[in-house]
């Protein structure tokens, strides 16, 4: 039942380089909120400051309105997992969940309860006695969760705790945490540059660039309406096609839409499942340069008459072939200019917002 | 299966080198071995004429023998129960934490290795005359101190740093003090490696003679000392025999307890390796 308040908060390293710049963020109580973007974006940084191993330049955290901006890791109400799991392979699995309620002066019978019933939690019941070495990696991983969890932290913070595991365990691990939260109704700040993981589990994805904040919401909106062009292309797979508005009309080497923003460079930013394509034998706008059938669906790589590739979501990939002419017609587009989105068309229905946004 | 069919070649190399370390170690030692436990051994013959335990009871019958044995290990354990005490914390600031001089300081602890070791501790002799430490239980321990510090700083600090910071930030993290961190999760994880350190440092102080000779002698007798003194003073090989094989009892007990303690792999990666 905790709330957390990041405010205005800054990190220069001593040889000048600024990891987080002036970033705010409040995560509700019970919220799952994904700090997602690439190496160097500052996430992590963020994230090792809220726990307490990074001290901000400037600015003020507080959880439930208690100022944790200077306290020392070991007295925050914060519970950490580690990428690499950090477990303490001198002490066996019942030992590295128990040292925390040691150290609190927790009594020996209760800390038996305790432990096994966050065992049983994480799904490794009756596990221990084994070493932690003796693990897998995902048992391991459960294991770092299950320490943190077993001293019912405010708030959980977990940094890229699936980047050392296999795919099939990732997506498996990240269905077993978000139920775990859910059900212990836990304030968790995750950490990851996998949109994947963010998409599935977050509450709210913060897409960080450079220690700034590009574009905090949903992760539907975050995918449907990207706010710049940098989460539009980080986010899925997008098209940016780089051209210029002329009379309302966007153009690009033999390819022209109508696009209702003022002249000037934009960049037009189609999802390939939002792009229709029609094979014609003249008056092409593209040519196709590769098909892959996914057996779901098939991904059309095309070329403009520049040169500029394209993706296309096809729901029939037989029907092109390389070499082979084609029109583009796309169903939902959005249009940026110097970094933010001044038109969106056609944005698919299950967003709350309105289908179109004109700047 | 396939290793079978394999045919083995003869494999000269490690002949030749196990041939060389055979002439070099083992053979001195079988030689020494041999006079200790000989009453009567003339020349020509190859073996001795005569086995016995005579020169032992001799040996073990001299009170000086016995104050020596006690005075070598009192030494040994002060100067490496001292040396940990100072060292592993300084390890862990070397391996830890930036301070300015850090590299400097750290490659200092090579000097006392870096250059001819007599005319080094000659020089110290000199101040301690003034300082009224010739001779003196204290003073050895001082000189023999100087001899443990690269092992015990070098060795430990590759130990910590080793230990995986992520290890200690989980520690921090779930309530341990910056101490209790150290004692409970860097000191364990490192702990191999440090015993290792404390082996060498503890086995070497052991030997020591030149220190314990120039400083200690000749109120302060080491084991060592003593036994030179005899192969100096005595036409009798074997009371220099005797106090040999004594001299590889602690080495032997402490291999023994290495062979426990540390995996093979600790010494190895206290060097880097």
């Amino acid at each position: 039942m905790s709330v957390l308040k990041i405010k205005d908060v800054s990190k220069i390293f001593p040889n000048g380089t600024t990891a987080v710049d002036s970033f705010s963020l409040d995560v509700a109580d019970g919220e799952l909120v994904c700090l997602l973007g690439p190496s160097g974006s500052g996430k992590s940084t963020l994230l090792r400051m809220v726990g307490g191993f990074e001290t901000p330049t400037s600015g003020l955290m507080t959880i439930d309105g208690e100022d944790i901006t200077r306290v020392p890791p070991e007295k925050r109400p914060t519970g950490m997992v580690f990428q690499s799991h950090a477990l303490w392979t001198h002490m066996n699995v019942f030992k590295n969940l128990a040292f925390g309620l040691k150290l609190r002066k927790v009594p020996a019978d209760e800390i038996k309860r305790r432990v096994e019933g966050v065992l049983e939690l994480v799904g490794l019941g009756g596990y221990g006695t084994r070493s932690v070495t003796q693990l897998s990696g995902g048992q391991q991983q459960r294991v770092a969760l299950a320490r943190s969890l077993v001293l019912e932290p405010k708030i959980l913070l977990l940094d890229e705790p699936f980047a050392s595991l296999d795919q099939h365990l990732r997506e498996r691990l990240r269905e077993e945490v978000r139920d775990i939260q859910q059900r212990l109704k836990i304030t968790t700040l995750f950490v990851t540059h996998g949109q994947d993981e963010a998409l599935s589990m977050a509450d709210r994805i913060v897409v960080m660039r450079d220690g700034k904040t590009e574009q905090i919401d949903r992760p539907d909106v975050v995918y449907r309406e990207p706010q710049t062009p940098f989460v539009a292309g980080f986010i899925g797979t997008m098209n940016l096609i780089e051209g210029v508005v002329s009379n309302g009309v966007f153009s690009k080497a033999g390819y022209a839409t109508p696009l209702p923003v003022s002249d000037g460079p934009v960049t037009l930013a189609v999802r390939p499942e939002s792009l229709d394509l029609s094979a014609v034998s003249q008056g092409s706008q593209g040519k196709v340069h590769r098909v892959t059938d996914y057996g779901t669906h098939g991904m059309v790589d095309l070329e403009l008459l520049d040169g500029t590739r394209v993706k296309a979501m096809v729901p029939h990939p037989d029907l092109f072939k390389p070499g082979q002419g084609v029109t583009l017609a796309p169903k939902a587009i959005a249009a940026y200019r110097d970094g933010r989105v001044i038109h969106r068309t056609g944005v698919v229905a299950t967003t709350a917002h309105p289908a179109l946004v004109d700047a | 299966m396939a290793a079978t069919i394999v045919t083995r070649k003869t494999d000269w190399t490690g002949i030749i080198f196990a041939a060389v370390l055979t002439l070099v170690i083992v053979f001195p030692l079988v030689v020494v071995g041999t006079w200790a436990f000989t009453n009567v051994w003339r020349y020509p013959s190859v073996i001795p004429q005569e086995f016995g335990l005579r020169f032992w009871n001799q040996t073990l019958a001299r009170a000086d023998v016995w104050s020596s044995i006690s005075m070598s290990l009192t030494l040994a354990f002060t100067v490496t129960a001292l040396s940990a005490a100072i060292c592993l914390p300084a390890a862990y600031a070397f391996a830890r934490m930036d301070f300015p001089g850090r590299n400097l300081l750290f490659f200092s602890f090579l000097a006392g290795h870096a250059f001819p070791k007599f005319g080094l501790l000659v020089a110290i002799a000199g101040i301690f005359l003034q300082l009224n430490l010739i001779g003196t239980f204290w003073g050895v321990v001082l000189i023999q101190l100087v001899g443990t510090l690269l092992f015990m700083i070098w060795i430990p600090v590759a130990a910590f740093q080793a230990v995986d910071r992520r290890m200690e930030e989980a520690a921090r993290d779930v309530g341990a003090s910056p101490f209790r961190v150290f004692w409970s999760i860097t000191l364990p994880q490192a702990g191999p490696t440090i015993a290792a350190a404390i082996l060498l440092s503890f086995v070497g102080t052991f030997y020591e003679t030149e220190g314990a000779w120039l400083i200690g002698a000749p109120q302060v007798r080491t084991l060592p000392v003593l036994m030179i003194s005899f192969i100096n003073n005595q036409p009798v090989i074997q009371y220099g025999a005797v106090l040999s094989v004594l001299l590889w009892v602690p080495s032997f007990i402490a291999l023994l307890f290495a062979r426990k303690v540390v995996n093979s792999g600790s010494f190895a990666r206290g060097f880097g390796g």
